[in-house]
């Protein structure tokens, strides 16, 4: 299958990271907040510089929907899954897929933890902390 | 002193073109061509007299300028700003704007989709959603777009405000009280909340009956300048753009501050403000409802209910006909049509509904209306505020 995704660019350094099982956040140096997803400019207050920061990975849910059904054939084999919006301590919000939990279970509010694709796909998700 | 906008510019045409099966046939410029030629004739009007285009979809790139080539009109306004389902709503304000200003005097605006017919051709649908930042951040964790999307809005709703699947369901059945009504509508026939609730999921918490149609359709609108109206076929019953506004906030749910509030708070909040009325001043709505927690939303956000209180408010059944606030009187996205953005037929109805000409679904007496498109992920928001010559 051909490989349909971006260029890496900006985002490297998070896949470089995220394949050794750590996770990094974009923050700025200015104003100190951290962003995501990573960009060229602070969304917050426009500065450029931005800096890799390790997280934790610690956060909550913040909104959940079970998919029953998949958008593309080669993640059909996964349902029924949870699709996640998670609060990181650090005060930004990612998306991911909930894992190592019976996906009707995960609930907002739930405590949770960031991993790299358990597949070592450009993908991460979430596991109950 | 009233914003120079109010009640500048009246719809005096409109035409839309739907069917039984949900297919409508010929090529897309075909179908445009009809409701266009529809709409200036129940405008009174003619191609000749168009010097503003507004349209988003039907072209490659530059919408605007390829219909207007194909019309044979060479317009002094042009737009072919694309902000989903709002886009319609976006355009009256832009239209009613320009034409206020003096910057053009007769506005066409048109939309035809056929995701109907294109589906069973076996072409692809919502491609276009697939930005660079969706593909790596949203697209390989299996989010299914775009009901994966207002299902976390409808999670967070929930969990937030206890609002319950029983409430979002009302809405769809609410809507489709109005559908039977409508002889036009795709889905007629009755419905309940249990009907709803074991219609199967694909993303919960929403139901497959609180997702919106797939089916083909078209409208058109034709609006004027105040010194204009006289012209037309409607001089003694225009329909005034009194309010406007828009705001977006986002283009990916993961993006969207605040799961419970969107962007119609702002574009609400200015359009009843340049129409010097308030939600309870209002006799119909016209809500975007791809979904139902999109009706909701709108509904608090728009001020008809306090924050949280939308599954309250719909709970028995104050959309439906005789409610307190009829709504979606077409029978909505969720049962008269939807070709991928709704906006467009909100507007038609509005007007139809002010001009006392929506028959069995008739809201008697009807003098304002709100027409709100929402388009994206709950992204953008365009309100509209119209009136009858009474309340202008």
């Amino acid at each position: 299958m051909t490989d349909t995704s971006p260029e890496p660019g900006l985002s490297a350094p998070f896949w470089e990271a995220a394949a050794q099982g750590q996770l990094v956040l974009p923050r700025c140096e200015a104003c100190g907040r951290f962003v995501w997803y990573p960009r060229a400019l602070c969304p917050h207050c426009g500065s450029d510089a931005l800096a890799w920061t390790p997280s934790a990975g610690a956060g909550t849910v913040y909104a959940v929907s079970v998919h029953h059904k998949a958008p593309r054939p080669e993640l059909a084999g996964l349902t029924p899954y949870a699709v996640v919006l998670v609060d990181l301590d650090e005060g930004v919000r990612m998306m991911a897929r909930a894992v190592d939990a019976d996906a009707e279970e995960v609930a907002v509010g739930q405590r949770v933890v960031w991993r790299p694709d358990p597949d070592g796909g450009k993908a991460f998700v979430f596991a109950p902390a | 002193m009233s914003h120079p906008v109010r009640g500048a510019a009246a719809v005096v045409g409109v035409a839309d073109e739907v069917s039984p099966d949900g297919t409508i046939p010929g090529d897309l410029r075909s179908v445009e061509s009809r409701v266009i030629r529809a709409a200036l004739d129940d405008a009174g009007l003619g191609l000749a007299d168009i010097d503003g285009i507004f349209t988003c979809t039907g072209g490659t790139m530059m919408h605007s300028v390829e219909l207007a080539e194909y019309l044979g009109v060479s317009p002094r306004w042009t737009c072919s700003t694309q902000t989903g389902g709002s886009s319609y709503e976006l355009h009256v304000e832009q239209a009613a704007a320009a034409i206020a200003l003096g910057l053009c005097e007769t506005a066409l605006v048109v939309y035809a989709s056929t995701p109907r017919s294109d589906r069973r051709r076996g072409g692809a649908g919502m491609g276009v959603l697939a930005t660079p930042e969706r593909i790596e951040w949203e697209m390989p964790h299996g989010l299914f777009l775009p009901i994966g999307a207002y299902a976390l809005a409808a999670s967070r709703h929930m969990a937030v405000y206890g609002t319950t699947s029983e409430q979002l369901a009302q809405i769809a059945v609410d809507t489709r009280r109005w559908a039977e009504r409508n002889p036009r509508a795709f889905a007629r026939d009755p419905l309940t909340v249990d009907d709803v609730l074991g219609s199967g999921t694909v993303a919960s918490p929403l139901h497959k009956l609180d997702c919106c149609l797939v089916t083909d359709g078209a409208g058109a609108l034709v609006l004027t300048a105040a010194h204009r109206v006289p012209d037309t076929r409607h001089a003694d019953d225009p329909v005034w753009v009194l309010g406007a506004g828009s705001h977006h906030t986002h283009s990916m749910i993961s993006q969207m501050p605040d799961l419970t509030v969107t962007p119609g708070v702002e574009s609400g909040e200015r359009a009843f403000a340049m129409a010097e009325l308030g939600p309870a001043d209002v006799d119909v709505v016209e809500l975007y409802d791809s979904f139902t927690i999109t009706v909701l939303l709108a509904l608090e956000d728009l001020g008809f209910c306090a924050k949280g209180e939308g599954g309250a408010f719909v709970a028995d059944g104050a959309l439906g006909p005789g409610g307190a606030l009829p709504g979606q009187t077409s029978g909505g996205g969720l049962s008269f049509t939807h070709p991928g953005a709704f906006g467009m037929f909100l507007l038609v109805e509005a007007v139809r509904q002010l001009r006392g000409e929506a028959g069995e679904r008739q809201v008697e007496g009807a003098r304002t209306a709100v027409a709100h498109g929402c388009g994206g992920v709950l992204s953008a928001t365009s309100t509209v505020v119209l009136g009858t010559e009474e309340v202008r």
